[in-house]
């Protein structure tokens, strides 16, 4: 048997390594690092359709998108709609895992139901919500109307065309978050519980002494996702409302797809993409690398 | 030990080798795949299906579907019986979504190097066509047909009209619609109103729809959703101008947005909804509007004569149709989508194009297709059909709309026309949800549309 020097068996083992990643790496290369570098090219120049090459403009598509109004409007929409969605969301999630945390012979059940809407695609559920939100026919109007009141068309308003997309929004996430909290939940030691217990701490105490701050690297990962998630929205607003009523419902995502499926003006879409881009990894960023010291991972 | 890793390795490389094969050359790669993929696929077919059309020739056709029923099956109909007569010619017909859609389809196969040699796309979409390349002037082929002049002078003048770009034809009309008036004739007796006297007129609109709005229903009904303001607007717009005039100059290149007459068309929808009270405030979507006819919560539409067998079908009380009513001037938008042939392909190619373009738009089958869709037949001697008698002497309220053609004009139509009726939609629902006045709305609409066009100047 030949004996390796320690230097062979070192790049051996990173050979081995390499090998084990490159398959990943060869698929991430294709559709994540190359379109990535393709869109920042692509955003600095002018790309319309019928045009056999893209045109280097420099930075000018970004300057238009900046002195537009259209564009701080979209950008405003997309804020607010990640703010009223994320922190329901995460609220109710919550609480739907301290329900279905309680043993009893329907948990599976309730599990299960909660859990349903996650599994829907937003396509079905944006359908399916039409109806709540239809004007004057719809659920809602409906309802309002049997109360004596004026139907609201909720989805034509700008004042309520948001929100209402939020309600539907939170409905569908919540159980996504509720299994993360569940397993956060379900990590924390009974232990600790009990002797909580022994000294005379009530439920609501054991909650917010012990479950909420043991939950604080369940917190940190969900809202992460769910603030991402937040962003990468576009299916409902294409069934719902196609961006009306003049653009109040336009979310950054819908704008890009606009912009490079209907426009068919790339070289903006591109501008757009990049955008959308720095502003996820400007919003993971900090909490990766300044919340992680403050959290306990038991 | 060994072995293993070098299996693995070897398993690992074939993985990347197969995945970065797929990734050469960027975007367009995949597209160009999966449209060769597609083409070897339809002539490996071709191949089994006879030894006698060895020679034929594959013409891809893409093709929306932008109403409710069976249309797709009818295409595919239509395509099964060109094939059959051209043993030569094997057309594919291919479902490419909606209008919409099939842009980004097209756009794609484009890039791709594979275009469809013949497709359907809305008339709107001609100057985008020409401009981009995407599809061919088609008088040389017009000239060159025996009877292509008398062809051409069949098709109702009010159609033909936005197939021109610059003087050439660069498309044939198809699927054509234009916007007539339904309205409840139960309604109007309810409240009195002679229900074979629909309204003519603006002021007769309002004066109607105060009568027939009441706790459950309101008189008027129009679709103000981004996709369908901007083609009741058009109505609205040339009924209330001083000549006639359309929102945009022939040659596609200019918008008049901003017209005195146009803020008036604009003020009066929003009278309608706020000062009559006689319309549903806010944005009523159009695929909404029927269904409220339907039940009976609205009495007058505007909406688009393809829903002519839905309604006819559905209706559970007495209903008519009627002309657009004027303000200046009667007059209504035409739409709906005309048949293009790509760029660049060879002539025996672009021979079965035009030839499936003529099969397609044959008298008797455009009538037949008007029937079973509710688009408008296209050519006048449609109208001489049997087929098109009958089926006005069953449904009157279908005549309506090939009467209208006489007035009615194209509708929106520019250069980047998604664009632009993007800008002049967003601008429209401003100013009904009150972020603007008709006047500031039409200004802000007018500017951003003229810098888009700027280029073309």
């Amino acid at each position: 048997m030949k004996t390796y020097t320690r230097k062979q068996r070192e790049l051996k083992k990173n050979l081995v390594g390499w090998l084990l990643v490159a398959p990943s790496l060869a698929f991430m290369t294709c559709f994540t690092v190359w379109p990535i570098f393709r869109s920042i090219y692509l955003s600095l120049t002018k790309y319309r359709m019928g045009m056999a090459k893209p045109e280097w403009i420099g930075f000018e598509n970004y300057m238009n998108l900046f002195q537009s109004s259209l564009f701080w409007k979209v950008m405003g929409n997309t804020l607010f709609f990640a703010l009223i969605t994320i922190v329901p969301s995460m609220v109710v999630g919550l609480f739907l895992a301290t329900i279905v945390n309680r043993k009893s012979r329907l948990t599976g059940f309730v599990r299960t139901a909660y859990f349903y809407p996650v599994i829907m695609p937003m396509i079905a559920i944006a359908s399916i919500w039409m109806f709540i939100y239809m004007a004057k026919n719809g659920l809602w109007d409906q309802f309002l109307v049997s109360l004596g009141r004026k139907p609201m068309n909720v989805l034509s308003s700008k004042k309520t065309v948001l929100p209402a997309m939020a309600v539907m929004y939170v409905w569908k996430e919540a159980g996504y978050l509720m299994v993360f909290f569940l397993s956060g939940i379900q990590s924390i030691s009974e232990e600790v519980n009990e002797a909580a217990r022994i000294d005379g701490a009530g439920s609501w105490t054991i909650f917010r002494r012990i479950t909420l701050p043991l939950l604080a690297p369940t917190f940190l990962f969900v809202s992460t996702i769910a603030l991402t998630n937040s962003f990468k929205l576009v299916d409902h607003v294409v069934i719902m409302t196609e961006g009306a009523p003049n653009n109040a419902s336009t979310l950054l995502l819908y704008y890009i797809y606009q912009q490079g499926f209907t426009n068919f003006n790339y070289g903006v879409s591109s501008a757009l993409t990049t955008v959308m881009l720095l502003l996820l990894m400007v919003v993971a960023l900090p909490r990766f690398l300044s919340q992680d010291k403050k959290i306990h991972y038991n | 030990m060994r072995k293993k890793i070098a299996l693995l390795t070897a398993a690992s490389l074939l993985a990347s080798v197969v995945a970065l094969s797929g990734c050469g050359g960027g975007g367009a790669a995949p597209t160009q795949a999966a449209g060769g993929a597609e083409k070897t696929e339809a002539k490996a077919e071709s191949a089994d299906a006879g030894s006698d059309s060895k020679e034929a020739l594959h013409l891809t056709f893409y093709y929306p579907v932008n109403v409710g029923g069976s249309a797709a099956q009818l295409i595919e109909n239509l395509c099964n019986d060109f094939n059959a007569e051209n043993p030569d010619i094997v057309v594919e017909p291919v479902y490419t979504g909606n209008y919409d859609d099939t842009v980004t389809k097209l756009q794609t196969a484009v890039q791709g190097g594979t275009p469809p040699e013949v497709f359907v796309s809305l008339a709107t979409q001609r100057f985008t066509m020409a401009s981009t390349g995407m599809a061919m002037p088609l008088d040389d082929l017009i000239a060159a047909d025996p009877d292509g002049q008398e062809y051409i002078d069949d098709f109702l003048p009010g159609f033909m009209e936005d197939s021109y770009v610059d003087g050439q034809i660069y498309s044939i009309p198809f699927q054509r619609s234009t916007m007539v008036m339904f309205y409840n004739k139960d309604a109007f007796k309810e409240v009195g109103l002679d229900p074979e006297k629909p309204p003519t007129t603006w002021d007769e609109v309002v004066e109607y729809g105060q009568k027939l709005t009441n706790d459950n229903r309101y008189g008027v009904g129009l679709a103000l959703n981004s996709g369908s303001a901007q083609w009741a607007f058009t109505g609205f717009c040339l009924q209330n101008s001083e000549n006639g005039e359309n929102l945009m100059t022939e040659d596609g290149k200019a918008v008049m947005f901003d017209t005195p007459g146009n803020i008036e068309a604009l003020q009066f929808w929003l009278d309608l909804q706020n000062k009559y009270e006689i319309m549903a405030p806010g944005i009523v979507q159009w695929t909404d509007l029927p269904t409220q006819f339907l039940a009976g919560e609205v009495a007058m539409i505007y909406h688009t004569t393809g829903n002519m067998a839905n309604i006819s079908q559905n209706a559970e009380f007495e209903f008519g149709t009627c002309f657009l009513p004027g303000g200046k001037r009667q007059a209504a938008p035409t739409g709906g989508g005309n048949f293009y042939i790509s760029n660049g392909l060879s002539e025996d190619r672009v021979q079965a194009a035009w030839k499936f373009i003529r099969f397609m738009t044959e008298p008797e089958r455009a009538a037949q297709w008007s029937l079973d869709t509710g688009y408008v037949a296209t050519r006048q001697t449609c109208f001489e059909t049997d087929l098109m008698k009958n089926y006005y002497e069953e449904l009157p309220q279908a005549k309506v709309a090939y009467e209208q053609i006489d007035i009615a004009k194209p509708e929106l139509t520019t250069y980047n026309a998604a664009e632009i009726w993007r800008i002049l939609n967003d601008n429209i629902q401003s100013a009904v949800v009150g972020d603007a006045t008709p006047e500031e709305a039409l200004k802000a609409a007018q500017e951003q549309a003229t810098e888009v066009l700027a280029e073309y100047q």
